[in-house]
């Protein structure tokens, strides 16, 4: 009789006057909340359903036939694709390890001094962080042209690692302002310099917020497509290699890497809050700080 | 004396931890601050500096190139102040803009119906479902945002996986269609952006007391009393951050209108993209851009004014 159980949980907070039923009224927002969920869902589905679906051409259609698994051999089947693949993985690795460092020293900084240009420096990342794509996106292709530098795969990773930064910085400042910075001088006091209380004591302690702000920059790198659009030039990307191909029909084999992508990204996300919640909730907070930024900014 | 080495001690630590804002720890503190500012500058150059190399020069660059004249054929453009790139650029493209900011409103208004009954619910009721939910809300966003606009393209096909079957059952007519019209460019918008409604939403909602609900029944409040007159002014702040964060990025969107509308549905950002990428029409590409641009910093400023700055990082941030 578990319902039992829960009236008496409860009723050490305040007692009721009266057990009241449930009205049918009380389900409408959670089956709305679950609906909802579904619908966000839904096209990551389809994705998935269309990797397996057994059409007589090499271009997606609307309807699907179950099921063949032959997109999923054929996979490498297109050298274009491939070579868009390639690229993304090469523009995020870099970026992603270069934008983590030059972050992650910001977000240090913003977490723990005092000095003055803090606010102009908070503000110059809110922006970055709000400012629409679009607009970054013309304004750097605007550098590139005025400087008459060769558009390409250079311009993609310089970019990217712009973009990335500021969501790294506030993803570890986040975590920095959540440290409790007696430890440090503590360390102090037990005669470390100030180095050496850095280096064994705060670096552990934010080092989760670091590594949420890697993932977090790696991701919107492999999944930016405005920017990439504007600065690539010739070079593609998975995203605006897809996105070039919607105009003559986007090949299976787009929702074969789409889905791997996904798993891949959904277990890496899956451990590193498994693993951070297991450390501190505090460090998991910081990486939903950073989630959220990214979806924030609409990317 | 060790009793003013002590108090010095006190003093430093005090310095450090932050809590010198009562009491008068001058000398330490401006010994802290000195030497403190002097590290944080070191700290923060490398990124610092980058960032104005890709953000701030390009904004500027952008200004610049937006008042540049002539021709790609006729010896590339040069800077002569041509603020006629303003007028024509608007004037050739006020339909795009007022397009863009008509779809761009109408979605908002969508996401918020639909995300704030959502963010509500999870806020008030899930209980220690609460991340797990929030959680799924996110799982979607694994998946490039092109792809899944490409999705909805199946999806909203003529025979696609929706319609067809309705279509097969009858409820709707053969020639019913909803791809490259308006609807479905709305609708992609909606789809795309509603996480970005749904998160500042279920931030401020959960910030709230739920002890001020409970206090305004005890005061006789019915329940949606107490939602009007407690809940929704205090979600305010969330509100205003969901539809700055939709709104202002929405409105340069151009993959939902270019996947998933036709050319009756052609919006600014598209604009801006074909005259940088197809036509090299650089300035006026730029003096939209620039439009764009300085509508979305009236709406921050007003937006970091309420707030703060770094509220308000971490309200876009939510």
């Amino acid at each position: 009789m578990s319902a039992v159980t829960i009236d008496r949980a409860e009723a050490v907070d305040r007692p009721p006057l009266r057990v009241k039923r449930k009205r049918w009224t009380a389900y409408i927002l959670p089956v709305f909340t679950i609906a909802m969920i579904i619908y966000l869902a839904f096209p990551v589905f389809v994705m998935i359903l269309f990797s397996f679906n057994d059409l007589l051409g090499e271009r997606q259609i609307a309807e699907f036939t179950c099921c063949t698994i032959r997109w999923w051999q054929d996979m490498f089947a297109i050298p274009n694709l491939n070579e868009a693949l390639r690229t993304s993985i090469l523009v995020a690795i870099p970026a992603s390890i270069i934008a983590t460092v030059l972050g992650a020293l910001i977000g240090l900084v913003l977490g723990r001094y005092q000095f003055s240009g803090r606010a102009v420096t908070n503000f110059v990342i809110f922006l970055a962080i709000a400012i629409p794509e679009i607009v970054l996106a013309s304004s750097l292709l605007s550098m590139f042209v005025l400087g008459k530098t060769p558009i390409g795969f250079g311009t993609i990773l310089f970019s990217h690692i712009g973009f990335a930064i500021a969501f790294v910085a506030i993803t570890v400042r986040a975590r920095v302002q959540g440290l409790d910075r007696s430890l440090e001088n503590a360390a102090q006091d037990l005669f470390a310099t100030p180095f050496q209380a850095f280096m064994r004591v705060t670096m552990p302690l934010i080092l989760p917020g670091v590594v949420a702000g890697f993932l977090l920059a790696f991701v919107l790198s492999l999944d930016d497509f405005v920017i990439t659009n504007f600065v690539g030039g010739p070079v593609n990307t998975f995203p605006t290699w897809v996105y070039g191909a919607t105009r003559i029909g986007v090949p299976p084999q787009v929702n074969v890497w789409g889905t791997i992508l996904f798993t891949a990204g959904l277990l890496t996300a899956g451990l590193n809050l498994v693993a951070s919640f297991r450390s501190s909730r505090k460090a998991a907070e910081g990486e939903v700080v950073g989630a959220k930024a990214a979806v924030g900014a609409g990317r | 004396m060790p009793q003013d080495q002590a108090k010095d001690l006190a003093l430093v630590t005090a310095a450090a931890v932050g809590q010198s804002g009562d009491g008068p720890p001058k000398r330490a503190d401006q010994f802290l601050a000195k030497r403190r500012s002097r590290v944080a500058y070191g700290i923060l150059a490398p990124g610092g500096i980058y960032l104005m190399l890709a953000f701030i020069v390009p904004l500027i660059l952008v200004v610049y190139t937006s008042l540049q004249s002539g021709g790609l054929l006729s010896g590339g453009y040069q800077f002569n102040w041509a603020f006629e790139n303003y007028v024509d650029a608007f004037s050739s493209s006020k339909t795009f803009i007022a397009r863009a900011l008509l779809y761009s409103a109408l979605a908002t208004v969508l996401t918020i119906l639909l995300a704030y009954p959502m963010a509500y619910w999870i806020a008030f009721y899930a209980g220690r479902w609460k991340s797990t939910l929030f959680f799924l809300i996110l799982v979607p966003f694994f998946v490039s945002f092109v792809i899944r606009t490409v999705q909805w393209n199946f999806i909203l096909a003529d025979d696609g996986v929706l319609f067809g079957f309705l279509k097969d059952l009858g409820v709707l007519p053969d020639d019913f269609r909803v791809l490259a019209g308006p609807v479905a460019v709305v609708a992609g918008i909606t789809y795309n952006f509603l996480p970005f409604t749904a998160l500042p939403l279920y931030v401020a909602l959960d910030r709230i007391d739920k002890r001020l609900v409970e206090a305004a029944k005890d005061l006789y409040a019915t329940k949606f009393e107490a939602f009007r007159k407690v809940v929704l002014p205090l979600s305010f702040p969330g509100l205003f951050a969901a539809l700055v964060l939709t709104f202002v990025p929405a409105t340069g969107d151009y993959v939902n209108s270019s996947v998933l509308g036709s050319n009756r549905t052609t919006m600014v950002g598209q604009v801006i993209q074909t005259k940088f990428l197809t036509e090299g029409d650089y300035p006026e590409a730029a003096a939209l851009s620039v439009i764009l641009m300085i509508g979305m910093l009236v709406i921050a400023l007003a937006y970091a004014k309420v707030l703060g700055t770094e509220d308000s990082t971490l309200a876009a941030a939510a």
